[in-house]
């Protein structure tokens, strides 16, 4: 092997590779630098490693790079699909600095950060593999040092039940998902995408059975109905930080290979995957409305809300097309800020006095005024009111499903947001509306804290407006050349 | 010219700062604030003015116009696209500077006449919020950036009548204006929306290059035995009539004058109103290929002008009078491009003349409510029957009003004079019917502006309230004197060399016949005025008394409220709105409580699926794979 093939290596996995890099350089600032230094800085130091792996290595090029024969596909779409993935982590990192911070978590500080940035990585390899091993291998290290995140929390029972749950719902779709792949390579005798797509052409009972675990497996971490039953506990058991980076980072990461696996793998059928998401996305989107309506448990209830926001994101899937893709791409950054400036309030708050209840916010207005501003932008932006980014991007996800003659699939995802509406504003109502005579204390929110919520906020308001950022994952999507 | 954006971001800065800090600042630096970002601003205009001007013409002798930014805001199709830009062309940069010099009299005034009153930050920050709105909207590249800035000026002024939120009549006021002025709105948008489905495109510099095109694609399109094309214009006219407050829309202004005399000057008189006129005007290349559209903007233009100046003859309120006279000002710009023509320089005249008149009507109308204020400021009362012998103790003001009432009744030197005489020779030569009618509305307005300068500054000689008024601070003085000023000489500026239908430089020369008359008109009317309120006397009255039918139709403004009253509160509302809000709240309503009802149940029957127990999520999980393959399996193959 000529040094030439390492320097490749270097130029073409430079996100994977700093990434990594970064992960080590904080296990060994973990391991030797003084407690006192590691209280004050390494929170920041983490996210200021996280922002520099983002600004050296994921601002996307103009080339398409392959390496290992093709394992390893890095396009300027999947940079910037890092990106986002990044600014989510960034903003998660930022929320959870005073939870990781207390007195109870500060002894594993330094395994959180690593695992998630572990985590990432796997993200990073699920969206660039050109090959189903590659793929295989970043689910797993996406999939497993998440049930130690959510198990982290060693006081509550809770949490140890999620990360078991997790940990075996994990491992079963997993078993599912392999015996899919298996089933693809006796079919075509080879796990590359490319000549799997070559092979597929034909409809066979096998292909079908196949593309079903394959479905079955990605659809897991995405929670699609009736592979979701996992999430509801797994994110009320877990800290919330971690649900924050379930419900949104490790979901978005799950959506774009998803959206990648099918695009290259299957675009040859489009008709039967299209089929089975189709199903898929009615019973994802419903189920998950009529189980958010009946929460009480913030958490809770942002896990069934989450499930359903899955349902749409699909749609950009179903679209398949450059404006699927853009639309989708678009839709998991905005619903990141929105998301996480909700799971922002619930953290700050449940942090300062446990309470996570849907009651305990009655009149919050009174006493947290920004907080539940915040808060309201956020579930104004899930609901997809205008002028809040949530608006333009369901806007856009279903004008890519309409460009695609799904009108009645559309129909009734729009009926479902008028269900959604209910419940989000169920929020709003309890801290505006609901009278309380003895309401949350005013909690003050840490910096780190702060600094992600006023993001999270800013770009609720920012994103739609500032057509910009369509206009250039437009361009980016429509290098792919679907 | 790229830094003509900060024209517009400025006052959006000042906004946001002032507004975000509100009551966090001091109301003196809210204030201060407000006004040096205005003055920046208009120094920003002049300088524009000043390098767009003076640039050299090509080779038809025409001002080249300039796009100095544009950003793509949303894209829909290939042709369809929204920008967001600057278009300087001569009639932006025209009210740039126009716009900028009233507003930056308005916030000096206004530190004076807004003193200590609550709020003051907040109007500040309303005042630069209206300023950057209708900067955007005159320097629109396309329609629908005109309509989004046409919205925001609304909003604006909605904020500023409203502005004494406690006071019944403002807010009711406030009301009024915004729905009015949204209903006609409404007719705008639908007209933007049928010529942008035809021309498929919103740009103003395509439309207005090629105006013929929206003729060829509309083409065998009508609709009520009117082509489709001139239905679009004249819904986008009714838009520019409703913010004009042309007849039978203009109800709204002049109850708009419950709001701070400066914003009625600035929003009210110089700069919003206009606007209906400068949508005309941008458009009119467009508006000349559908000469019917043009000739009803003529007829509603020449009622509205002959209207409100008899509304205006009788009003006692001295703010209605100036809302009225700003109607039937309005209503002659409006005349003016009804009348023209774009074939060549002298069938456009009514083009020119228009601006002209828009511009020096700015400068002395936002001087003849500047001037009401400080009397009002002195004398308390918007009543003509608590003023009286005024010019003692107010000279300053007495005398730059004055100059405003001479510049409006068209004596020359003064700037009106040059303006409303371009008017009347341009619709002399097209019709003498309505060159005789506008002649008169102008020997009206000489008469209502005398007697209401009369009846101010003259009337009584002592003076009988428990107070002697006082002549206004110097922040109040110093704007009427520089009105005052540019009223003087605003006539002698050779408009017709900047701004003309095509573009061509046309040398303004007076039409002797017709200056003649209109002022002799106006010296009758004049002296008219002196005979009957120079002196207190009963003559007054007893002429009142003599036409009392129409002395009180004219006072209640011919009923047109109450008309439109009726129509809405009786027929509209009990008629048509009853038995569908009847339909809403029992079917629609009824059917979305089922909706909700059967999703509450069907949400209580499934809540045993998330039992909690892996055992049943693992099965559940490996049930529904195997199910979707075997029913994919039984569909397809």
């Amino acid at each position: 092997m000529d040094f030439s093939q390492y320097s490749l290596i270097w130029e073409y996995m430079q996100s994977e590779l700093l990434l990594l890099v970064a992960t080590v350089l904080l296990f060994f600032i973990d391991l030797f630098a003084s407690p006192r230094f590691l209280d004050k800085w390494f929170s920041g130091i983490a996210c200021v490693l996280l922002a520099a792996v983002t600004a050296v290595s994921c601002i996307p090029g103009s080339e398409t790079h392959t390496l290992f024969g093709g394992m390893f596909i890095n396009t300027p779409m999947t940079t910037a699909m890092k990106m986002v993935l990044n600014i989510g982590t960034i903003l998660v990192l930022l929320q959870a600095h005073s939870w990781v911070n207390s007195e109870a978590c500060k002894v594993r500080r330094g395994e959180f950060y690593e695992l998630m940035f572990f985590t990432l990585f796997g993200m990073y390899l699920m969206i660039s593999s050109g090959h189903f091993l590659i793929f295989f291998i970043g689910l797993e290290t996406a999939s497993l040092p998440i049930a130690a995140l959510v198990a982290f929390n060693k006081q509550g029972g809770d949490s140890y039940e999620s990360g078991a749950k997790y940990l075996f719902n994990a491992v079963f779709s997993s078993a599912i998902f392999l015996m899919g792949i298996s089933f693809m390579y006796a079919m075509s005798g080879s796990l590359y995408f490319e000549d799997i797509a070559l092979a597929a052409t034909a409809n066979t009972a096998l292909f079908i059975v196949a593309l079903a675990f394959i479905i079955s497996g990605i659809g897991f971490k995405l929670s699609l109905v009736p592979f979701h039953l996992w999430t509801a506990d797994v994110y009320q058991g877990g800290p919330t930080a971690v649900t924050a980076y379930l419900s949104v980072i490790s979901k978005g990461a799950a959506a774009f290979a998803f959206l990648w696996v099918l695009f290259k793998t299957f675009s040859p059928s489009p008709e039967v995957w299209q089929g089975i998401l189709y199903v898929l996305i009615i019973l994802t989107i419903t189920l998950g409305n009529l189980f958010a309506i009946r929460q009480k448990d913030l958490k809770r209830f942002l896990a069934f809300s989450s499930i359903s926001q899955a349902g749409y994101i699909m749609l950009g899937v179903m679209a398949n097309s450059a404006q699927g893709m853009t639309a989708l791409v678009y839709y998991i950054l905005v619903y990141i800020f929105s998301n996480l400036a909700a799971f922002g309030v619930i953290a700050t708050i449940e942090n300062k006095t446990g309470k996570v209840n849907m009651d305990d916010y009655n009149g919050l207005y009174q006493t947290n005024p920004k907080l539940s501003l915040a808060m309201m932008l956020a579930m104004f932006s899930l609901a997809g009111i205008p002028p809040f980014a949530g608006f333009f991007s369901k806007f856009f996800i279903f004008a890519s499903a309409v460009n695609s003659g799904y009108y009645i699939l559309v129909l009734i995802a729009l009926l479902n947001t008028i269900i959604s509406l209910f419940y989000y504003l169920l929020v709003v109502k309890a801290m505006f509306i609901n009278p309380n005579d003895n309401p949350i204390e005013t909690v003050k929110t840490g910096c780190y804290g702060r600094t992600g919520l006023v993001i999270c906020v800013a770009g609720i308001l920012i994103l739609g407006i500032a057509s910009c950022v369509y206009g250039y994952l437009s361009g980016l999507s429509l290098t792919v050349g679907i | 010219m790229e830094y003509t954006v900060f024209i517009l971001l400025l006052p959006l800065a000042m906004f946001l700062l002032l507004g975000l800090l509100d009551s966090k600042l001091k109301p003196r630096v809210a204030g201060i604030l407000g006004t040096l970002g205005m003055t920046v601003c208009a120094a920003l205009a002049y300088f524009t003015a000043y390098q767009f001007f003076t640039q050299p013409r090509n080779a038809e002798g025409v001002i080249p116009s300039v796009t100095p930014y544009n950003y793509e805001w949303l894209r829909f199709t290939e042709n369809l696209h929204i920008d967001l830009g600057i278009y300087l062309d001569p009639i932006s940069v025209m009210m740039l500077v126009v716009i900028t010099t009233v507003s930056l009299m308005v916030h000096i005034y206004s530190l004076g006449y807004m003193h200590g009153e609550k709020g003051f930050q907040r109007y500040y920050a309303f005042l630069s919020l209206f300023s950057m709105s209708m900067l955007g909207l005159v320097v629109a590249t396309n329609i629908f950036q005109m309509y989004i800035f046409w919205e925001l000026v609304g909003v604006s002024s909605y904020l500023l009548i409203g502005f004494y939120y406690t006071k019944p009549a403002a807010i009711a006021a406030s009301k009024k204006a915004f729905i009015v002025t949204r209903f006609a709105d409404l007719g705008f948008l639908i007209g933007i929306l049928i010529l942008s489905f035809f021309t498929k495109t919103f740009d103003f510099a395509t439309l207005t290059a090629t105006p013929t095109a929206i003729i060829t694609e509309t083409a065998g399109a009508t609709f009520l035995g009117c082509s489709v094309a001139s239905w679009a214009l004249a819904l986008i006219f009714m838009g520019g009539a409703g913010k004009s407050a042309m007849f039978p829309l203009h109800i709204w202004l002049p109850d708009a004058m419950e709001g701070p005399t400066p914003v009625s000057a600035l929003i009210h008189a110089a700069t919003m109103v206009v606007a209906g006129v400068y949508l005309v005007a941008r458009l009119f290349p467009v508006y000349c290929v559908t000469p019917e559209v043009l000739e009803l903007i003529t007829t509603v233009g020449a009622i509205t002008a002959l209207y409100a100046a008899i509304v205006a003859c009788v009003q006692t309120d001295i703010k209605r009078v100036l809302a009225f006279s700003t109607i039937s000002q309005i209503a002659f710009m409006i005349v003016a491009l009804g009348v023209a023509n774009d074939t060549d320089l002298h069938e456009g005249l009514g083009y020119m003349a228009s601006m002209f008149h828009l511009f020096t009507h700015a400068m002395f109308k936002a001087l003849l409510f500047l001037g009401a204020g400080a009397i009002i400021h002195a004398v308390h009362s918007n009543e003509m029957s608590e003023m009286g012998g005024l010019r003692k103790y107010m000279p300053i003001t007495h005398i730059t009003f004055l100059i405003a009432c001479l510049a409006i009744a068209g004596i020359p030197p003064f700037s009106g004079f040059f303006s409303k005489d371009e008017i009347l020779t341009a619709v002399m030569n097209k019709s003498t019917f309505w060159g005789i009618w506008m002649t008169v509305v102008a020997g009206l307005t000489a008469f209502y502006m005398f007697r209401l300068y009369f009846r101010i500054f003259w009337w009584k000689n002592t003076d009988c309230s428990h107070h002697t008024p006082h002549e206004a601070p110097l922040t109040m003085t110093l704007p009427l004197i520089f009105l005052a000023l540019v009223t003087c000489v605003a006539g002698f500026i050779p408009f017709g060399e900047l701004v003309s239908v095509n573009g061509q430089p046309y040398h303004i020369h007076l039409d002797w016949s017709v200056a003649t008359t209109s002022i002799i008109v106006a010296v009758c009317a004049i002296s008219l005025a002196a005979w009957l309120y120079l002196k207190e006397n009963k003559k007054p009255t007893a002429m009142a008394d003599a036409t009392r039918t129409l002395h009180t139709a004219a006072y209640r403004r011919f009923y047109i409220d109450e008309i439109y009253l009726f129509i809405t509160h009786k027929i509209i509302f009990k008629g048509i709105c009853a038995p569908i809000a009847w339909f809403d709240r029992h079917i629609i309503d009824g059917t979305m409580d089922m909706f909700a009802n059967v999703t509450q149940w069907v949400s209580a029957r499934i809540k045993g699926l998330q039992s909690g127990y892996i055992q049943s999520y693992v099965w559940i999980l490996l049930m529904g794979t195997l199910l979707i393959a075997a029913i994919t399996i039984i569909c397809l193959l």
